[in-house]
């Protein structure tokens, strides 16, 4: 009963019931059928929220202020970028994927050069980077969809028993990130900036040099989901990171990580994940039209976040 | 109490608990018009919540409140502003993104329609004079952009003003602590003329001379009661020390030591950013250095570009070893409140609670629990929040994290701002014992007290070190003739 309770009072598990309740509501709909393929697709859907969410988490918990909103771009050039480097040759797949894990960590150094160097707020700097990487991305590409060598496409299909190979991947990274979180350095760190820039300057935190690093690791993440989404859907394209902007902040916060910074949640960005994903294969299921999921998914989300927050307002 | 003056509030068997801790139990308070009534005791006495719960931010769970004799059942903030009841807390509660005729604004909804801007600067800065003639504060300036003592004397003279509704009592929380001596008194007197126009105050320090020498009574609380209640004259400084509980003022054991500079190595040496002539403040390993002077006169300023020289070098400014530094303005520059009590003071010293790559919950916790007992945090759970502690203890878990952390230079920024005696008297023996073991310690204070703990004094004025005094020669008159003197600095300085 205590185990219960003790569950019940982690914020992460909103996401994991309401992952569950969706689901139920979608197989009750088809009265069971699919409902071992639903997970898998939604497993295999969720893990491309979760690699770019984690980044983001880390950059919200740097406090108010702070998101990257250049993720869709980055996404997309570093797709570009892995399949060109890749040239559909399956002897390239590793140079392809250093290729774009350091295209997007030029991306996220750069977004932090902007806020440094020129003191522009985070939201703007990382808006107005994404617009030139989009262009780069524009002119590198030129609209031209190359296909990924064949292996690279096949590895991140394979399947074990319906669970697909990225998501267990993308558990274990999720794993280690929340190790990162509570348990290093550079996670106490960024929680640290997050309630209080000065005080934990103050601390002894080189606070620039987490920054720093924080812009870079969401970069980098973008980077390596852009490689893998090309892998996954069998080409690269400039809109391929599009949903991200939306997804990768509402699976943070869906996922109890706080947007005014300092508290930080990594298995409630699986859960949020995998309502997000469920919820549209629900409504698809109900046969909604595409406005009406829109629509449902965005005030599903509002009241999401408000239900989450109300406890919150009390400090 | 003067005989028959009528009675503004009336307070019977007030009790506030939060969870098991009873900050109140069961407290009388009368204060009469005109009245000056100084409320002392140790930090966690409830004399905070004593206070909410006049001001109306506060509910209590039992016990009655009467104002000017009629019964409050539905007492809140907004009743309380209208029965002319008003409120300077410790935490400043300006909004720092405001003007200061902005913020006078925010209290007064009378100053409403076109010119509310000029009524509220004339009425601002008249009280400003009245109060603290010279203040140099210009009604236009952003309070972000104000030093904490200019934001205090902004705060005082704020709930000082009058517009529509009446002003009865008003209380003063700490509202000295970060007011430099010169201010402060001004403050008092000024508390004083307001008596005589009949408005109540209710005055809240830790320093007790100003207490006894500004209030016609004295309440004293001891967790959560009120133990004595008598006119000011009844009481020295010994019998409310002793009636606190508090530990008593050890005098002359600070005098005792006294040592030659320049027997340990140089670790420190820093010169103002706008220094002339060739003063610089200089500490040698074991060291306790005092920064005096009024507030605000460029002590910090210096504090935190030695500081900052732990990371990025500067000119000027020579460190030896590595740095930590306790923050007196603790909401701004010292607390995680989201963190527990155990990690706030582990945050300084992460590198050391590693065990191979990851932290160790159990050296965070060894950690502070050794410094629990060695500073005296009262709690019954280092895994509490930081913001479940009084702000005594609060201060005492700064201390802890500068001290546990391998810093061998300790930076203090007037750490002691509203800390009880007790706690103090505490914090001394430590900061001695730990120069003792050869720690250096740069202390600004704007308490003469403190200064005696020091081996070395620099007295500060307009960002400059205007005097540099050893501890034999250290006086409250030299330090305060130095830090108003004009003319007479120059030629020390040359001297130097």
């Amino acid at each position: 009963m205590s185990a219960i309770r003790t569950l019940l009072a982690r914020p992460w598990i909103w996401s994991y019931i309401g992952a569950l309740i969706v689901w139920l509501a979608a197989i009750t709909f088809t009265g069971g059928y699919g409902a071992g393929g639903m997970i898998t697709a939604a497993l295999s859907l969720a893990v491309f929220m979760v690699i770019v969410g984690i980044g983001q988490m880390f950059v919200i918990t740097l406090g108010p202020g702070n998101v990257d909103l250049s993720l869709p771009a980055n996404i997309g050039l570093a797709s570009a970028v892995a399949m060109k480097v890749m040239g559909g040759s399956n002897s390239m797949i590793a140079v392809g994927l250093i290729a774009a894990l350091a295209s997007g960590m030029a991306v996220g150094a750069f977004n932090y050069l902007l806020i440094r160097a020129l003191r522009i707020p985070p939201i703007i700097a990382t808006l107005s980077s994404s617009f030139i990487v989009l262009s780069i991305d524009i002119a590198y590409g030129r609209g031209l969809q190359i296909k990924p060598p064949p292996a690279f496409a096949d590895f991140t299909n394979i399947q074990f028993f319906g669970v697909p190979i990225l998501a267990i991947g993308g558990a274990i990274f999720a794993f280690l990130a929340g190790i990162a979180l509570q348990r290093m350095i550079y996670g106490r760190s960024v929680l640290a900036i997050g309630q209080n820039m000065r005080a934990a300057w103050l601390a002894g935190i080189p606070v620039e040099r987490i920054r720093f690093f924080t812009y870079t690791l969401s970069g980098a993440l973008g980077g390596i989901n852009g490689a893998l989404l090309a892998g996954y859907f069998r080409g690269a394209s400039v809109d391929i990171g599009n949903e991200y902007l939306l997804s990768s902040i509402a699976v943070v916060v869906i996922g109890g990580t706080s947007v005014a910074g300092g508290k930080a949640n990594v298995p409630g960005i699986w859960g949020a994940a995998l309502f997000l994903v469920l919820l549209l294969t629900m409504l698809n299921t109900f046969g909604v039209s595409a406005g009406v999921r829109l629509l449902l998914t965005g005030l599903i989300i509002v009241g999401v976040i408000t239900a989450a927050g109300g406890q919150k307002a009390l400090r | 109490m003067s005989e028959g003056s009528p009675v503004i509030v009336k307070l019977d068997g007030v009790e506030r608990h939060f969870g098991a801790v009873r900050a109140l139990d069961g407290v009388d308070l009368v204060v009469g018009a005109g009245e000056c009534v100084g409320l002392v005791g140790h930090n966690g006495a409830g004399k905070s919540t004593l206070m909410h719960i006049l001001a109306g931010t506060g509910t209590p769970d039992r016990g009655t409140i009467a104002i000017g004799g009629t019964l409050e059942t539905a007492y809140s903030v907004a009743r309380a502003q209208k029965l002319g009841i008003r409120c300077v807390f410790q935490e400043l509660s300006l909004c720092p993104n405001l003007t200061v005729t902005e913020n006078t604004r925010i209290s007064h909804a009378a100053l409403k329609g076109p010119g509310w801007r000029q009524r509220s600067t004339a009425l601002i800065r008249a009280k400003l004079d009245e109060i603290f003639p010279g203040h140099g504060i210009d009604p236009s300036d952003v309070v972000g952009d104000l030093a904490i003592g200019q934001r205090q004397m902004v705060e005082v003279a704020r709930a000082f003003t009058v517009t529509d509704e009446p002003l009865r009592l008003v209380i003063l929380d700490e509202p000295t602590s970060s007011l430099d001596a010169h201010t402060a008194g001004q403050l008092l007197a000024f508390i004083g003329r307001a008596r005589q126009q009949g408005i109540s105050t209710i005055l809240i320090s830790h320093v007790l001379g100003e207490i006894l020498s500004t209030c016609d009574r004295v309440v004293v609380m001891r967790d959560g009661r009120v133990v004595a209640s008598d006119t000011a004259s009844s009481f020295d400084r010994d019998r409310l020390v002793g009636t606190m509980g508090g530990a008593r003022h050890r005098d002359g054991d600070t005098a005792t030591r006294a040592r030659t500079r320049g027997q340990t190595p140089v670790k420190v040496r820093a010169r103002p950013r706008n220094q002339q002539g060739s003063a610089e403040l200089v500490a040698h390993a074991g060291e306790i250095i005092g920064l005096a002077g009024l507030a605000g006169h460029g002590q910090t300023r210096l504090l935190l570009d030695i500081y900052g020289a732990s990371t990025h070098r500067r000119p000027g400014v020579e460190i030896d070893d590595p740095v930590a530094l306790v923050a007196g303005d603790r909401q701004t520059d010292g607390i995680f409140p989201l963190w527990s009590i155990a990690q706030n003071i582990g945050i300084r010293s992460l590198a050391g609670l590693k065990r191979g790559w990851l932290l160790s919950a159990e050296r965070e916790q060894a950690l502070a629990r050794a410094w629990q007992a060695k500073i005296g945090i009262r709690t019954p759970d280092l895994d509490n929040n930081i913001l479940s502690l009084s702000g005594g203890n609060q201060q005492k878990v700064l201390f802890a994290r500068a001290l546990g952390s391998d810093a061998r230079i300790i930076l203090m920024d007037d750490p002691m701002r509203g800390v009880d005696i007790g706690t103090k008297l505490e914090v001394y023996d430590l900061i001695r014992a730990e120069a003792g073991k050869g720690r250096t310690f740069l202390w600004y204070t704007t308490e003469m007290d403190e200064l005696s703990h020091c081996d070395h004094v620099y007295v500060f004025r307009n960002g400059r070190i205007v005097a540099d005094l050893a501890h034999s020669e250290l006086t409250e008159e030299k330090v305060i003739q130095s830090s108003f003197e004009e003319a007479g600095d120059r030629a020390r300085e040359r001297a130097s």
